[in-house]
């Protein structure tokens, strides 16, 4: 029977932590867009268009995201669609992303006085103007501690796609495991990593808040 | 024919009618203050008349701009008239410089230098030409309504509306800004002001409309509205 030394089972580990990154990136920024997206029909002038965005969000958020996952990759099948995991994973932790972020970036937009619309109003400026040169950039202020704050249930949120079957740093835990028979080394490895990647986030969430100084500004 | 004309404007809030049919006509040129009770819709009517408001029935047309409810006729009615809070609201992520240019390139498309110079002389008008850089943090309450006032006067409006815009000033400062609306009066600007400064009205204003629940109670130059003996009084 062939030994496992340490470094065998880290460097495998690690290996796999490369896909749980990319996809993390990939949620995070495709997430971002999309929910910006969400944002701008969730604030909408039109009744239908903010239902409509209501409604995503609520079905996103009041779902597991495990059950997003299944529907991704099941559900399109039953189309004939043949999704691979990779690609099941990713659209559903962007779709899932978004509908967080727009919520978070709506409280954001929200925090700004009424006044500073109806300032703005008043010199002429249609609502993208406003959203644009007066209202974003001082919600984007806020929106900085809890949107990085965002990216770590992002990070974690990575792991239930080994269930369908990406090969990221939990799916690998798993392979190994079944390997080398050390279940308490490698998901404690396992664990360490995602600690390594997640901790800098919440950390920079923490220092970005004292930095910009949120409690104190724009009153 | 009036600058301003409004012609039996109605306006509710669900079931609580605040303005009951109103008829105002401005002419060019003329300082009007709106006094009245807290609740008798004075700040309301001077929120319609540039559509922050809409109202519920009657019409308000300004130098013929008519307020309807689209981006466009609003647009429209906005350019011709100003307007100043009694909050200043001030957009705190820019410069002063940033807050008098932002609307002239933004709305009108003026050429960033063209509308940096206008900035500078309508800072310079309000006395606050040395603040240019500065944010808006880093000044008085007097000096940012100032400001307030030349961010309005840079988008050249032929009429300012004045949402008690000393309400919110320490007394002391109350002074420096009606000074420079009082120049303003002076140079012909048209106004509209909602006011608590009784004083003023009766010095500056041409008229005064007194409300009271949602309707003009009142309406002349100051002399007949105001008994002369009771404000000495």
């Amino acid at each position: 029977m062939t030994e496992f030394t340490l470094w065998d089972i880290l460097r495998n580990l690690l290996l796999a932590t490369r896909w749980t990154i990319l996809l993390s990136l990939v949620s995070f920024v495709g997430g971002g867009l999309v929910g910006l997206l969400l944002l701008f029909l969730r604030i909408s002038s039109r009744k239908a268009v903010r239902v409509f965005a209501r409604c995503y969000i609520e079905l996103f958020q009041g779902t597991p995201l495990l059950m997003q996952l299944f529907i991704a990759f099941f559900g399109l099948g039953l189309f004939g669609i043949d999704v691979p995991a990779w690609l099941a994973a990713g659209l559903a932790l962007i779709l899932w992303t978004a509908a967080f972020l727009a919520e978070i970036w709506r409280g954001c937009v929200e925090a700004i006085t009424k006044g500073q619309w109806e300032a703005s109003a008043s010199l002429g400026m249609g609502r993208l103007q406003q959203m644009r040169y007066v209202i974003l950039p001082q919600a984007m202020k806020i929106a900085v501690p809890p949107t990085v704050g965002f990216s770590v249930q992002v990070v974690k949120g990575t792991a239930l796609t080994s269930i369908i079957g990406f090969v990221e740093l939990s799916k690998a835990g798993t392979v190994v495991t079944n390997a080398t028979f050390q279940p308490f080394t490698v998901y404690g490895l396992v664990a360490l990593i995602y600690f390594a990647l997640c901790w800098p986030l919440s950390k920079s969430s923490q220092m970005l808040e004292r930095k910009l100084n949120v409690a104190h500004r724009n009153h | 024919m009036s600058l301003i004309e409004i012609t039996e404007v109605r306006k509710s809030f669900g079931s609580n009618e605040v303005l009951k049919g109103i008829n105002l006509d401005v002419q060019p040129g003329e300082v009007i203050a709106i006094i009245g009770k807290s609740g008798s819709g004075k700040s309301t009517l001077l929120r319609c008349i540039n559509g922050l408001e809409m109202i519920s029935g009657g019409s308000i047309s300004v130098a013929g701009a008519q307020l309807l409810d689209d981006q466009l006729h609003l647009k429209t009615l906005r350019l011709k008239v100003g307007m100043i809070f009694q909050q200043f609201n001030l957009f705190p992520h820019l410069t002063v410089g940033g807050n008098v240019i932002l609307s002239q390139t933004v709305v009108k498309k003026t050429a960033r230098p063209v509308a940096e110079a206008m900035a500078r002389k309508m800072l310079d008008r309000v006395g606050l030409a040395q603040k240019f850089d500065a944010y808006p943090d880093e000044l008085s309450g007097g000096q940012q309504q100032r400001v307030a006032i030349a961010r309005a006067l840079a988008m050249e409006p032929i009429a300012l509306l004045c949402d008690e815009i000393t309400s919110a000033l320490d007394p002391e400062l109350v002074a420096e800004v009606l000074a420079v609306v009082r120049e303003l009066a002076n140079e012909g600007m048209t106004l509209l002001m909602v006011t608590h400064e009784m004083k003023f009205a009766r010095d500056v204003c041409s008229r005064v409309v007194f409300m009271h629940q949602g309707r003009v109670h009142e309406i002349g130059p100051p002399g007949d509205v105001f008994p002369i003996r009771r404000l000495r009084s």
